[in-house]
């Protein structure tokens, strides 16, 4: 394995408890500070295959995060190297006040008060949430909920982070800012999303998954000029086009 | 969805609100405590603990009006079983009615009890609602914590708090979509759409358990809850706890 190569993943396949195959023999490599997009339909395999980088559901198959192998007893390890953020904020933010919430990993791993309070504060200020720690997350904002979900992995200072629909039920303004401040964030990111333009602004690098099967893995320059493959997994050629020329210029 | 219903005025700005949790929750207990445990015709005690806890929610800017109509939301549930109570004793007749079919009696001690019911009722549900009203849930749990509260306790009633929200909002949402597809019928029809709610609700927070406890899992959850910071009391909280041990000297004095 080359020093750079964080994550390495192949022949995994996965099936639901009912039998349901939902990933079928992917392969994938991730390097150091890649940003990549996983893009596909509804139902394609992506959140499941997020999942998999974090030990959160296991497969047949092989994953590799930074030398590491995904197995039950190196969770632990993974899961600091890994931060996974959920869909849905709802689910990520389960404690009363949003310190607590971005606290929690920090905390987990075991760090002194100082650290984990340093952390927690460095984590905000980078999601423009200074202020924020004593309020509850049901009184924030949608944008503000994705965006203290996504403080709660940055406090623990993973290598990888693995979103999932970052920018899902967001309004444009909300979606402008967290693309900006995910942008601002040097660690390697693999983005799980519908929208075209967003994996654009935030990844040089595409997955494209239909039906658990990888079927591309490409740069995003290619992607926004292959006008078959674009209409096959219905995005719009013409918008692509003008993203392409975009960012030429 | 923004709500409020569970800690009403706790965000007001006060010294009582500034007050460490610890302090808040061992004077209002000790208020409760030294009004259970108080005989009834300890009149003077009564007095004093009234003025006190009214003096606390002045000082803490709370509208009297709106605290004492949350004592009322209460009471009932309590006088239901206390008004019957005259009715029933036996001894020592204090008064009584003609009602034209027939007189009822009351008693004396029966009188006793049901006043012994009302004013401690009044104070400890007075107290809870200051506490309340004073410390935000969060603040009210931490504080429980470090009391040395049983933290599986506080870990279900934090859960309960952050939740109780997105249930809430969930069941709106459900009754907004059922109110604009339903167009009235039956009342049977009706329970029968209420009882698929419930099913419905109850899948989706099971569900939802199942993945904030996978989130949880992703940041290190090891089956603990991670310790939380401790603050310091400060000198605030020192004059503020003074109220316990000045009450029980009352107490041991006059009652």
């Amino acid at each position: 394995m080359t020093p750079n190569k964080v994550v390495e993943i192949s022949h995994l396949s996965y099936h639901y408890p009912d039998g349901t195959p939902a990933l079928r023999d992917i392969h994938l490599e991730v390097y150091q500070h890649e940003s990549i997009a996983i893009l596909g339909p509804n139902g394609a395999g992506k959140s499941t295959l997020l999942y998999h980088l974090n030990g959160t559901l296991m497969g047949e198959g092989e994953v590799i995060i930074l030398g590491i192998p995904v197995e039950k007893n190196n969770l632990k390890e993974i899961r600091r190297r890994v931060g996974l953020v959920f869909q849905s904020p709802e689910d990520q933010l389960f404690c009363p006040t949003v310190f607590d919430d971005v606290a929690f990993g920090p905390l987990n791993m075991g760090l002194d008060e100082e650290e984990v309070r340093r952390r927690v504060t460095k984590a905000l200020e980078t999601m423009g949430l200074r202020g924020f720690e004593g309020r509850s997350a049901h009184h924030l904002s949608e944008g503000e909920k994705k965006r203290v979900a996504l403080a709660t992995v940055l406090s623990m200072d993973s290598e990888i982070l693995a979103l999932d629909e970052p920018t899902d039920n967001l309004d444009p303004a909300g979606s402008r800012l967290l693309i900006e401040r995910i942008r601002s964030i040097p660690q390697t990111k693999i983005i799980v999303t519908h929208h075209l333009s967003v994996a654009v602004d935030l990844c040089e690098r595409a997955v494209l998954l239909d039906e658990g099967r990888k079927i591309e893995d490409l740069s995003m320059r290619d992607l926004l000029r292959g006008r078959t493959l674009l209409a096959r997994f219905g995005f719009d050629a013409d918008y692509a086009q003008w993203m392409y020329s975009r960012s030429k210029g | 969805m923004k709500h409020s219903f569970l800690d009403h005025h706790s965000h007001t700005e006060s010294p009582i609100h500034h007050l460490d949790a610890r302090a808040k929750i061992i004077v209002f207990f000790t208020f409760i405590l030294i009004g259970v445990s108080s005989p009834p015709t300890s009149f003077f005690l009564f007095g004093l603990l009234a003025i006190a806890l009214i003096g606390i929610a002045l000082f803490a800017r709370l509208p009297l009006v709106h605290l004492l109509r949350k004592v009322l939301v209460v009471l009932p549930f309590l006088l239901i079983v206390a008004i019957s109570i005259p009715f029933m004793k036996k001894d020592g007749v204090g008064g009584g009615y003609n009602l034209g079919l027939g007189s009822l009696s009351i008693s004396r001690s029966g009188l006793w009890v049901l006043w012994n019911v009302v004013i401690k009722s009044c104070l400890g549900v007075f107290s809870i609602i200051l506490l309340s009203s004073t410390t935000t849930f969060p603040q009210l749990i931490k504080g429980m914590e470090k009391l040395g509260s049983p933290k599986i306790f506080t870990m279900l009633a934090s859960f309960m708090y952050r939740y109780s929200f997105i249930l809430i909002d969930e069941v709106y949402r459900m009754k907004r979509a059922r109110d604009s597809r339903s167009f009235g019928g039956r009342w049977l029809w009706q329970t029968e759409v209420i009882g698929h709610m419930i099913g419905t609700l109850f899948l989706r927070s099971y569900h939802r358990g199942e993945r904030v406890y996978l989130a949880m899992l992703s940041r290190g959850y090891q089956g603990t809850m991670p310790e939380t910071t401790a603050s310091r009391l400060g000198l605030g909280e020192i004059v503020f706890l003074c109220f316990a041990p000045l009450f029980l000297f009352l107490r041991i004095t006059f009652a």
